[in-house]
């Protein structure tokens, strides 16, 4: 199998997590769900770290971000299908 | 329901199976660190194990002193152990808490003695507890004999995907079997809390278990945040790793507990699980070494601790195995890493495969192979303490 650039945990997922390093806005990534290992592609708007997230879909802000099938907190700033989630849009819920 | 997986582990007295062969010189206090690390010093094959507190704790406080100072010594990787207290009381009763697991134990004091005259004695028992030691010998023992806890740390979101999962997949295969198993980190299950609590045996442990995590949100991070956590957990590390939020960090964190297991009993820190074998929930800080030296004092003989970032941290009595699952960490860190598992978001590994790897390293480590922390020498012992002292 041709490794993936993106993981997704589950299929209700908004976000993914970039599994390769030096990712650049551009590229077509493969993109898999572990839950269930289908796969789909996506195009990544901007250069993604590795372990970071990428959104799947456009997120606005007051948007529950969801991995694991699980709420991880809340959308701060629009953020567009492709683009980096991160601590500039996305913050948590508790504390 | 035996895995009919062996080892060779040393039969302490009290039956328990150790895999380290240490002669501890334990001080009872902060003060009494100087005498141990010159005995130490005097005796080769002994471990002095320095620690900042032991005056004028009191309370709940010094319950878990006494926890954490009687659970190192009794550790079965502990072969024999020498106290050293400023003064008799104190160090009594640290040396009756070890003497009760039948090992060899005795305890020196410093005042009306001096450092002087208390090292040289102390010296001369260390040096009877290293031949003593060194004429135990590792004896065939069953895999499921360990007691194995777990704690991750500079976690990322490869801790989520390939890591944690991977320990949780050896606990689902071997606490079945009659292996001890153990995870914490009270703070850093926030945001999947809910998730925890569904994995409690009954009813009654699921409430104990909501009642503690519960305690250290209004206890101690609602008492004493100043904005939201948000440079603390996650960590700055856990943010260069990608990790955004505790939630985020929280569901990760909790794949180690697998997928079928349930938890038995919530346990105070450093207390020892008395329920039998299976998976326990200790009550712990998420700050690696607290959460290490706790699981050692209360009876774990081993540990594995999956990072994403590259936490190095190790214990002095207790062997830490690593694993990753993040290429990077695995390119740039790799004299930290003992089981490689980035093939797993490579798609080239299953989490099953993952596991047999991890179980195969266990193996390993009990018979003697030094883990990566060892090698490179990492003996982080460090106690918690739970308010300040009179």
């Amino acid at each position: 199998m041709t490794i993936p650039q993106l993981l997704v945990h589950d299929p209700q997922d908004n976000v993914g997590v970039v599994v390769v390093e030096g990712l650049t806005a551009g590229t077509e990534m493969l993109c898999v769900v572990t839950h269930d290992n289908s796969d789909f592609r996506l195009v990544a708007r901007q250069d993604v770290p590795i372990g970071h997230k990428v959104a799947l879909r456009d997120l606005k802000a007051g948007d529950t971000v969801i991995k694991y099938g699980q709420d991880i907190g809340r959308i701060v700033a629009d953020v567009r299908q492709g683009e980096h989630v991160h601590v500039h849009n996305l913050k948590t819920k508790r504390w | 329901m035996s895995t009919g997986k062996k080892i060779w582990a040393y039969r302490r007295e009290n039956g328990r199976v150790g895999i380290r062969n240490h002669v501890a010189i334990l001080p009872v206090d902060d003060i009494s660190n100087a005498a141990c690390v010159s005995v130490a010093a005097n005796i080769q094959g002994t471990l002095a194990l320095p620690h900042a507190y032991g005056r004028l704790q009191f309370g709940a406080d010094l319950d878990l002193h006494f926890r954490t100072m009687i659970g190192t010594g009794a550790n079965p990787n502990v072969a024999a152990c020498v106290v050293i207290g400023i003064e008799p009381g104190w160090t009594q009763k640290i040396v009756d808490g070890i003497a009760a697991t039948g090992k060899p134990v005795a305890g020196f004091w410093i005042e009306g003695n001096g450092d002087i005259a208390t090292i040289a004695a102390a010296s001369r028992k260390a040096k009877e507890f290293v031949h003593h030691a060194s004429e135990q010998v590792r004896v065939e023992c069953d895999l499921e004999e360990l007691w194995i806890a777990a704690k991750c740390g500079e976690s990322d979101t490869t801790t989520g995907l390939a890591s944690c999962p991977t320990v949780g997949n050896m606990y689902d295969k071997l606490i079945p079997t009659g292996l001890y198993g153990c995870f914490g980190e009270t703070s850093e299950l926030t945001g999947a809390e809910h998730l925890a609590a569904a994995r409690a045996a009954t009813p009654e442990i699921r409430e104990k278990f909501m009642k503690t995590w519960q305690a250290y949100q209004d206890e101690v991070i609602e008492a004493h945040k100043t904005s939201d956590l948000s440079d603390s957990q996650p960590t700055k590390g856990n943010i260069i790793g990608g990790l955004t939020t505790i939630e985020e960090k929280a569901l990760g964190n909790l794949e180690k507990i697998g997928k079928k297991v349930s938890f038995i009993d919530v346990l105070e820190p450093a207390e020892a699980p008395a329920r039998g074998p299976g998976l326990y929930f200790m009550d712990t800080s998420s700050a690696a070494a607290e959460c290490c030296t706790l699981q050692a004092a209360a009876g774990y003989v081993l540990h594995i601790f999956p990072t994403g970032q590259g936490n190095v941290i190790g214990n002095p009595i207790m062997p830490v195995i690593k694993l990753t699952g993040n290429p990077r960490t695995v390119r740039l860190m790799s004299e930290h890493v003992d089981v490689d598992v980035s093939g797993v978001v490579r798609r080239e590994m299953t989490i099953d495969q993952a596991g047999d790897a991890l179980i195969d390293m266990i193996v390993r480590t009990a018979n003697g192979r030094y883990t990566a922390a060892e090698a490179l020498g990492h003996q982080e012992f460090v106690m918690t303490k739970l308010y300040r002292s009179a």
